[in-house]
């Protein structure tokens, strides 16, 4: 791992100005992928500004819906009967125990891995992201690969959930690093369903329009049989080609429903 | 270079460290317990896990720096008066490991394990073990001896 400056701010006015001083400097909150890409030299950030002391961490429900501080590992998410059960499924199955100790919801959608769990959820549940400076809907939140709304400066402080009838997920785990394969994460809300797939696409987490006008519907898992599913615009890679990516997204869609 | 005061294995210890200095470094390196092993050092394996303020969290995957007042205890804090851990009396009895490389960490995860399952009053079964086990990987893939070996320590603990 290169060199690297480590700052514990004590608020986050202290944050967005560490943030502001270094070269190349970089928030910090679980680390449980920020530290592997440092050790892999993908990543050298002149500074490490950690963030898990400024209090933005805890579950509060509020209005039917629930936030989430950007700091709350997902082993507690996992363990929250204030979450959606769907949330606390996914969040106890991302990665392995240790991770879930020690990895944030803010880090997971901060960092917009395309085969991470988190971004469906928000995605899928039509959460809204909190910043140190603004709320953004989640369908502007997420920009393609590793990429997001996020501005220089600009720190995710919470995720607002809101209430929604049903809610179900359903995930392919790619065995050795348990990252999606293929996740789809469906809601039934006032306002119609929603589904967003992870792991599939290339530019990440995506919402599909198709499975979701089915279950607008007819809310059942037989309403994906029919559902067209293309492999445009799905990764290939040694573990699946787009077309096994596909049927892997109907297949997940219907289980996701299953389980809602 | 930073000081960092954290107390290990019941221990209170100061170092002055660079801040890139990963918790498994700090353990081996600078204190030289070298029970927690490194083996992929990319957050997959296992091998170096060790207990922070009462949690298993992957020590290669934690910066020093950021756990100044820390409780750690690594594998070399279990045992207490000479007596083992009834989790490594567990390995030993159904010899769960066969290189034993992985044995730190799938004993730091386990006891983690069973205290959580017993926290919540539930009883672990296979499967859930099997589960609980998924961040901690075995080369030797001894899987079922491990298995029956904290199955062994869930019922003693």
């Amino acid at each position: 791992m290169y060199p690297t400056k480590y700052h514990k701010p004590a608020d986050i006015d202290a944050a967005v100005a560490a943030l502001g001083s270094g070269e190349d400097p970089k928030v910090l909150a679980g680390g449980q992928t920020l530290i592997a890409t440092m050790k892999q030299h993908l990543a050298s950030p002149s500074d490490l500004i950690d963030i898990r002391g400024l209090g933005l961490s805890g579950i509060s429900a509020s209005g039917g819906g629930v936030t989430i501080g950007a700091t709350t590992v997902h082993a507690e998410v996992a363990a929250s009967k204030d979450v959606h059960p769907a949330l606390a499924k996914l969040a106890g199955g991302i990665g392995d125990p240790m991770v879930r100790n020690a990895g944030t919801i803010g880090g997971s959608i901060a960092n917009n891995d395309p085969a991470a769990d988190y971004p469906s959820a928000v995605l899928g549940m039509g959460a809204t992201v909190v910043t140190n400076r603004r709320e953004i809907a989640a369908d502007d939140y997420f920009q393609g690969l590793f990429m997001t709304a996020l501005e220089e400066g600009e720190i995710v402080t919470a995720v607002k959930f809101p209430a929604v009838e049903k809610a179900g997920y359903a995930k392919f785990k790619q065995p050795a690093s348990r990252f999606c394969l293929v996740g789809v994460f469906v809601a039934k809300t006032a306002n119609g369903a929603r589904v967003a797939v992870t792991g599939a696409g290339e530019d990440g987490v995506f919402r599909h329009a198709g499975l979701e006008a089915a279950l607008s519907s007819n809310w059942s898992p037989d309403a994906v049989a029919g559902v067209d599913v293309s492999a445009d615009g799905l990764l290939s890679d040694i573990h699946g080609d787009a077309e096994y990516r596909a049927n892997l997204i109907r297949v997940m869609a219907k289980r996701a429903v299953a389980a809602s | 270079m930073t000081k960092v005061t954290m107390t290990v294995n019941g221990r209170k210890v100061s170092r002055d460290v660079p801040d890139e200095t990963l918790l498994s470094q700090f353990l081996r390196e600078e204190l030289r317990l070298t029970g927690t092993h490194v083996g992929c050092d990319t957050t997959q394996c296992g091998a170096c896990v060790v207990h922070v303020d009462g949690k298993a969290v992957k020590s290669c995957s934690a910066l020093a720096v950021a756990l100044d007042g820390a409780q750690v205890t690594s594998i070399e804090g279990l045992a207490t008066n000479g007596e083992l851990h009834p989790m490594q009396r567990a390995f030993n009895d159904n010899h769960g490991l066969q290189c034993g490389f992985c044995t730190p960490g799938m004993i730091m995860s386990s006891v983690k394990l069973v205290e959580t399952a017993k926290a919540a009053g539930k009883t672990l079964s296979e499967a859930d073990i099997r589960q609980g086990l998924e961040g901690n990987i075995c080369r030797c893939t001894g899987y079922h001896n491990i298995v029956k070996a904290v199955a062994q320590a869930a019922q003693e603990m």
